[in-house]
């Protein structure tokens, strides 16, 4: 049992599935340079010293990452490709869109394309470009698992998952959740360290996680927001409201069992996003709750998400756009008192 | 073309794939036209010595990635005609089980990634497979075919850049048939060959006559060899042209009378049976009895396709993930 951050267990969870499987190895842009940074966010840092081959450090090319990325493991490696930012996904989409996602299903089911991608995403004080929660770009798309591990036991349990995961996947962290040290530390980070046990444990993609339970209303999220629901919960708890909070974390396969059970216990409940609202990821998830559980449902679905802009740069602009934790403490109340 | 330093089974294999994918394209087309077969399709008649030529410098385990107009590189590379004609009809025994059709032609199994159809795609997935046989230490090359407008996207740099730093067993193919769909290449290309571009990568950079299956197979013979020993990708340009349309029913007005003239005389079937026979390679009715083969087979394969029942609609629920 060891004490770590998501950037640490992503980083030994690499580390050790790198040792146990030689096809597995990492493609990306600054990963892999003595004195740099290991990636955008620290993930990698030093694994060039024990995997020289297999620390594969590209060209500023998203594209040309992804696409190779797909090749190799197409013929039957085990890639793990990342950009620096999310953002930068849209330079490769035709890679992720067209040909990652659609490859195997084009084949016919001959082909396998074991592919784990990561990005990390929410808005960190640099402006739109490296800002945005990509996760709902990507879920019209088939073809492709969508994973938003927001603690580090479930990062590394959801990393082993997708290494060894023969269909494409696609991780989704969040800037402030990492606990990148040195330079690379991030102002306004959230804990999200974890005990990590000795032993090769998973966690499997399709299953969310209740963090708190209560019944009173469900609250859903995922990422940072995810910490901020927990904290509403607390304040709300004070009130004598009991707020039953999932982490979907799997958000394609989503486990619509969960949400079900704890909706049926409460009859409300409320998402809560970092994502612009329209169209986000639980613009789907509430409309289809709506379409096949109304009954289950005592008051209106409701959704905390970023306004539909642009993330903005000054700090005053920032915070307005960020759901907050009393956002989500007045939604909730809102809810209770319908 | 080169002398006899070629076996006489060699050069009618050569010249044996090619009737293969002219007599297919045509029989395609005639059954498009008739309504008969369903969606889109891409033919390459006029442009066959530049897959045969290509993937017979290759070996079994060699694997190449095509387009939107891949008929010609799946038959050069060992596809079976019957799988691909049943696939078009949109079968089950198709190579792709009915979900490709034509833009994704392809078996793994036999060397050919699922046709990638947006132009310049299949660049950085060739450059990723010869980065698989590279990390494994395998002497094995990816071929990317691509026509000459994929030399104008932006991914064709960042995936030749890629395979040059990284010294990949690649070769990368310029089908230059003349034209973008209908765009000529003088209104999108300021250099006079697009293999200078090599130049840009510090790679070698070749323009071959496309239209000659004997220098197209040399041409890539050397850049294979070059992969295989480790030395990194080439570019090679081989110049051809497509004497149909670029889909459909496309009349190809765009492309002027005597230019068609021209490249009639000039198609390469006829310029190698010419070879054949003027060298003395084929005395009597070998070419003859090529035809009358290839053709049954394309027969026998369109009456298996048709025959051969539909998939279950439901079918289009399956094969996305593994688990």
């Amino acid at each position: 049992m060891k004490r770590m951050t998501i950037a640490e267990a992503l980083r030994e969870g690499i580390r050790q599935e790198m040792r146990r499987d030689e096809r597995v190895f990492c493609i990306g842009e600054d990963i892999a340079i003595p004195g740099g940074w290991g990636g955008a966010f620290t993930v990698t840092l030093g694994l060039e010293e024990e995997f020289a081959d297999r620390m594969i450090n590209t060209p500023i090319s998203e594209a040309g990452l992804f696409g190779a990325a797909l090749g190799a493991a197409m013929m039957g490696m085990r890639p793990i490709a990342d950009v620096q930012y999310g953002d930068f996904l849209f330079c490769a989409m035709d890679q992720v869109a067209n040909q990652i996602a659609k490859m195997r299903y084009m084949s016919g089911g001959k082909l396998t394309v074991p592919l784990l991608m990561r990005a990390p995403v929410g808005v960190t004080g640099r402006g739109a470009q490296h800002a945005q929660s990509m996760e709902a770009f990507f879920m019209p798309l088939p073809g492709i698992k969508i994973i938003a591990p927001s603690n580090a036991y479930d990062a590394l349990g959801m990393l082993r998952s997708a290494i060894r995961c023969d269909d494409p996947v696609l991780m989704f962290e969040h800037k402030l959740l990492y606990g990148s040290k040195g330079a690379r530390t991030e102002s306004g980070a959230v804990d999200a360290s974890g005990d990590i046990p000795d032993e090769d444990y998973t966690v499997p993609i399709g299953k969310a996680a209740i963090l708190r339970e209560g019944g009173d209303v469900t609250i859903v999220s995922h990422l940072l927001m995810l910490h901020h629901a927990l904290r509403a919960a607390t304040k709300l708890a004070e009130e004598g409201i009991e707020a039953e909070v999932i982490d979907a974390r799997s958000l394609v396969p989503f486990d619509w069992e969960t949400l079900k059970a704890s909706v049926a216990k409460t009859g409300r409940v409320i998402f809560v996003e970092e994502c612009s609202k329209h169209a986000g990821v639980y613009a789907e998830i509430a409309a289809t709750l709506a379409e096949e559980m109304m009954e289950l449902l005592s008051a209106p679905i409701k959704r905390i998400a970023a306004p539909n802009t642009p993330a903005p740069f000054a700090p005053v602009m920032e915070k307005f756009y960020i759901p907050q934790i009393d956002d989500i403490v007045s939604g909730v109340k809102e809810l209770v008192e319908y | 073309m080169k002398k006899k330093t070629y076996s006489e089974k060699f050069l009618l294999d050569l010249y044996r794939k090619m009737v293969l994918i002219r007599q297919f394209e045509e029989r395609v087309k005639f059954l498009f036209l008739e309504g008969i077969m369903p969606g889109t399709i891409h033919q390459c008649q006029g442009q066959e010595a530049t897959a045969v030529g290509v993937c017979a410098a290759l070996k079994e385990d060699d694997v190449i990635t095509s387009t939107h107009r891949p008929h010609g590189h799946c038959i050069a590379k060992g596809l079976p005609v019957r799988e691909m004609m049943a696939e078009l009809f949109g079968k089950t025994i198709g190579c792709c089980k009915g979900k490709g059709g034509s833009m994704h032609m392809g078996d793994l199994a036999r060397g050919i990634v699922p046709a990638v159809a947006i132009v310049g795609g299949g660049t950085p997935i060739a450059a990723g497979i010869g980065l698989a046989f590279k990390l494994r230490k395998e002497k094995r090359v990816a071929v990317c075919f691509m026509g000459d407008g994929a030399a104008n996207e932006g991914v064709f740099h960042e995936a030749v850049n890629m395979a040059s730093i990284w010294d990949l067993p690649v070769i990368y193919v310029i089908e230059n048939n003349r034209y973008g769909a209908s765009t000529p290449v003088e209104k999108v290309f300021r250099v006079k060959n697009i293999s200078e571009r090599a130049a840009a990568y510090g790679i070698p950079g070749l323009t071959v006559d496309g239209n000659d299956p004997l220098a197209v197979y040399e041409a890539a013979r050397q850049a294979v060899e070059r992969a295989r020993e480790g030395k990194g990708p080439t570019l090679l340009e081989l110049n051809t042209y497509r004497i149909t349309g670029h889909s459909r029913r496309d009349p190809a007005l765009y492309q002027p009378e005597q230019e068609k003239r021209d490249a009639k005389a000039n198609e390469p079937i006829k310029r190698f049976a010419g070879y054949l026979t003027g060298e003395g390679i084929v005395m009597g009715t070998e070419l003859e009895d090529i035809l009358k083969e290839v053709d049954a087979e394309i027969e026998a394969a369109v009456e298996n396709a048709m025959l051969s029942p539909d998939p279950k609609p439901e079918d289009a629920l399956e094969d996305m993930f593994v688990e």
